[in-house]
């Protein structure tokens, strides 16, 4: 259950994506974010389809993973697509029985809206997928810098930020080993009531807020000997470094989605 | 018939992604009942991913499991009361308190298994005894109570439960030798007076052999050999080989026999070398 979460997952490899600059792909996910919002017509979300299925391909990430990402929010998708599918009631109706009316605008929303989200999720799966934790908040504190001018804590946000997704992966196995001690004394985590379930949680959470306490107090301390004193006069081990290949594919997926909202615009 | 039993138990971690590993591979193994077996092996050998397929808490990826004479996930819907009768103690499990007194957190498990509440009583009290903690510290919250006696709660909490196969990862990890000495004896008097099956995960040679009638040894995600402690410290380079320690005294035996006194013995006691050595003298008529 708990190794299902994909956020933050690093799947390691050597592909062009992965060599690429941080960076550049915080600002091509963030233009392909912009792009499938922007767009309101079908092609749109058809070329991000592409622009996203051509980047999976390169990254050579397998599919299956990127539709692990997905998992989690099918829930969401589920809800979204009903709503959109029931309530709107403009357009031309395509069933109808009682109260219950489907309009062909409605099917169209609700397709448009599921394919949208799923794109935004699947994109941004590919940032994680390629880019270590580490490299990512470097590439946010670089982003973020200019920041610093109005005195904005970019530092203090980008180290609380590495430090989260560091203790991510040590949390999740932190609850599995918890859970597991338990389940070990007779914990029944998956049958019962309501009650009885959320009653099966306390076990498990207590400890883990216990542990997750007294790591914070170690992290500190061990920071603390390290000297450490914020971002000031801070030097960075890894240089973030744009080379070509960067430039190339930040202008080609700018021009790619400028073209998709120009289309977006006067079609 | 064996208590224990696995049948090519094979276990592989996240199949399908970059990370694959077999942690357990193909391991035969039968444990008779009422034994005390020592599990040794080097960090990542497959000790802990092993014995958590013995309460069901892992299910193999290929290979059986089987407690007294039965498949434990014949009924997956049961797997729960196969925990009861195989007790597990993690390693740390003092990070596994969660109650707001010593007594409840021991009573959990019992509760667990829906015993009536005078049972319950009994069996926390009797558990506390066995484990060497007093009255006074049941009312007590955990969190107040020293490393030791932390560590003594949380092994009573698993060993309240009477299971007919208590298995402990490392329960001396991180304690002073008088914690250890202390908990290790308290497991063994438990052996005693109960007759149940352990199974002690160590690093220490020295508590293995002190303790142990029967040793198992991973290596390498396979099970190298189970055997009685004098078979397993004879094979004295191969283990040396794999990483693993012998017992000291088996050490300055090895060497002995090196410099050519050779007391044809396979020893790993203190108190057996020390007859062996009397004897030796006694023969050359120093003593």
């Amino acid at each position: 259950m708990l190794r299902d979460i994909t956020l933050g997952q690093y799947f390691p490899g050597t592909s062009f994506v992965h060599r690429l600059d941080p960076r550049t792909k915080i600002i091509i996910t963030a233009a392909f974010i912009a792009t499938l919002f922007i767009g309101s017509n079908p092609v749109c979300l058809e070329a991000g389809a592409v622009f996203c299925a051509a980047a999976v391909i390169v990254s050579r990430i397998p599919v299956k993973m990127i539709l692990k990402s997905l998992k989690p929010i099918i829930m969401i998708l589920a809800v979204t697509s009903l709503l959109n599918l029931f309530l709107i009631n403009s357009g031309i109706p395509i069933f109808e029985w009682k109260f219950i009316k489907i309009t062909y605008t409605g099917l169209r929303t609700s397709i448009f809206m599921v394919v949208r989200i799923a794109l935004l999720v699947a994109g941004t799966s590919l940032l994680t997928y390629t880019t270590s934790p580490i490299l990512l908040t470097d590439a946010i504190e670089r982003l973020m810098s200019p920041l610093a001018k109005i005195k904005f804590p970019v530092h203090d946000l980008a180290m609380m930020m590495t430090i989260a997704l560091r203790f991510v992966p040590t949390l999740i196995e932190e609850t599995d080993k918890i859970m597991s001690a338990q389940k070990a004394r007779g914990v029944d985590m998956d049958g019962g009531r309501i009650a009885d379930k959320v009653k099966a949680v306390i076990p498990i959470i207590i400890p883990l807020f216990i542990s997750a306490v007294r790591r914070a107090g170690e992290l500190a301390t061990a920071m603390e000997c390290r000297c450490y004193r914020g971002g000031e006069g801070r030097t960075k081990m890894r240089q973030l470094k744009f080379g070509v290949s960067d430039v190339l594919a930040i202008l080609f997926s700018l021009y790619f989605m400028a073209a998709v909202i120009l289309v977006n615009i006067f079609l | 018939m064996a208590i224990l039993k696995a049948e090519g138990l094979t276990y592989v971690y996240g199949s399908g992604t970059p990370f694959e590993k077999t942690a357990v591979d193909h391991v035969d193994i039968e444990i008779e009942r009422g034994e005390f077996v020592g599990v040794i092996g080097h960090t990542g050998s497959g000790k802990s991913t092993l014995i958590q397929h013995f309460n069901g808490l892992l299910q193999p990826s290929s290979g059986k499991v089987f407690l007294d004479g039965k498949d434990i996930w014949e009924d997956k819907k049961n797997i729960r009361y196969i925990r009861f009768r195989v007790g597990l103690v993690f390693q740390y499990p003092e990070y596994q308190l969660f109650e707001d007194t010593v007594y409840k957190d021991i009573a959990f498990g019992p509760r667990n298994m829906g015993l009536p509440e005078d049972e319950i009583d009994r069996r926390v009290r009797q558990t506390a005894e066995a484990v060497g903690l007093s009255e006074d510290i049941l009312e007590r919250s955990p969190f107040e109570l020293s490393g030791g006696q932390k560590r003594r709660a949380a092994i009573a909490g698993v060993m309240a439960m009477q299971p007919e196969v208590l298995i402990l990862d490392e329960p001396t990890a991180g304690l002073d030798p008088k914690g250890r000495d202390k908990i290790l004896s308290k497991i063994k008097e438990y052996h005693r007076n109960t007759g149940c099956t352990i199974l002690l995960v160590s690093h220490s040679m020295e508590d293995v052999a002190r303790y142990a009638s029967k040793i198992l040894v991973m290596n390498e995600s396979k099970l190298f050999c189970y055997d009685e402690p004098s078979a397993v410290f004879g094979r004295y380079d191969e283990i040396i080989g794999m990483g693993l320690s012998v017992p000291q005294i088996t050490r300055v035996f090895n060497k002995l026999k090196n410099r050519g006194i050779d007391l044809h013995e396979e020893v790993y006691t203190v108190k057996y070398a020390a007859e062996l050595i009397a004897n030796e003298l006694r023969k050359r008529g120093k003593i």
